[in-house]
């Protein structure tokens, strides 16, 4: 399984809004954030909902809050697959 | 769609499944009942709090602990498994300078098979919107209150890991045995919701 980011590499999450299930929350929707480590490879939820196993590699990303939410000075990290994150 | 992932509706096709295998004669409903009832009795927060006290008293586990869960728990008897599909666990530990809180924004995932059963906090609404955009506040509804120079870390298991807090090690415990502070450790401990 190739990974397209590396621990470090700051990435943005997709702004879609897609019409099926998936497991990018809203608030994360659009967001700027940092590559914290690698979280194995699953099956892309939003394609294993309909039936479609297609495995790909998930990351640990780190956003600020302020990022997340305007406010705040913590951080909230997430398990991402690599569909949902682009260059940011 | 909804930011949720409702359950419901394969809640639903697993029961109909689960009729269909036991008309065909391919489940013995009896035997789905035992697995089930043997995951639920040994899925225990004192699983968590043994995982803690040993983490406290053994530097070399904690390190093993942080860097691969998985491959730290069989040394307690202990799997993310239980007989149905392994998850991968990290654990988060607490320090002076960052305190970690766990949550599940999408629905409530949690490490069952460490801290048992899920508290109806965990799961509300209220917990899981709140948490992640103003943790600080959520902490001192909670009696927590963190030094302003304390980092928060929150952590949303939205995908297929699951999490656990490693919490400070109180101060005057040097002289408790590992049983001792095992009998020490909360179960919001482990969530984060609470010191040690």
């Amino acid at each position: 399984m190739s990974e397209r980011y590396r621990t470090g590499d700051r990435v943005r999450t997709s702004t879609v809004d897609p019409d099926h299930h998936t497991r990018l929350p809203h608030y994360a929707r659009g967001r700027r954030g940092t590559v914290i480590g690698h979280d194995g490879v699953h099956p892309l939820a939003d394609l294993s909902a309909q039936g479609i196993q297609q495995p790909q590699q998930v990351y640990l990303v780190r956003f600020a809050a302020r990022e997340l939410f305007g406010h705040g000075d913590h951080s909230v990290t997430l398990s991402l697959w690599e569909d949902y994150l682009s260059d940011e | 769609m909804s930011d949720d992932h409702d359950d419901s509706p394969i809640a639903a096709r697993v029961r109909e499944l689960e009729a269909m295998l036991e008309e065909k004669g391919l489940l013995d409903p009896r035997e789905l009942d035992q697995v089930l009832e043997a995951f639920a009795h040994r899925a225990s927060p004192a699983n968590g709090f043994r995982v803690a006290a040993r983490a406290w008293v053994d530097p070399a586990f904690r390190a093993r602990l942080l860097e691969n869960a998985n491959e730290a728990l069989p040394e307690l008897g202990l799997s993310m498994g239980g007989g149905l599909q392994v998850q991968r666990l990290h654990v988060v530990e607490n320090t002076e300078d960052v305190h970690n809180v766990i949550v599940c924004t999408l629905c409530s995932c949690y490490p069952l098979s460490l801290l048992g059963p899920s508290p109806t906090w965990y799961k509300s609404t209220a917990y899981r919107s709140k948490v992640v955009s103003h943790p600080r506040e959520v902490l001192e509804q909670f009696g927590l209150t963190l030094p302003e120079t304390t980092r928060i870390d929150v952590w949303d298991a939205n995908a297929e890991s699951r999490y656990m807090v490693l919490p400070r090690r109180p101060e005057g415990t040097e002289d408790l045995s590992e049983a001792e502070l095992a009998a020490k450790v909360t179960r919001n401990g482990l969530i984060g919701t609470a010191a040690v």
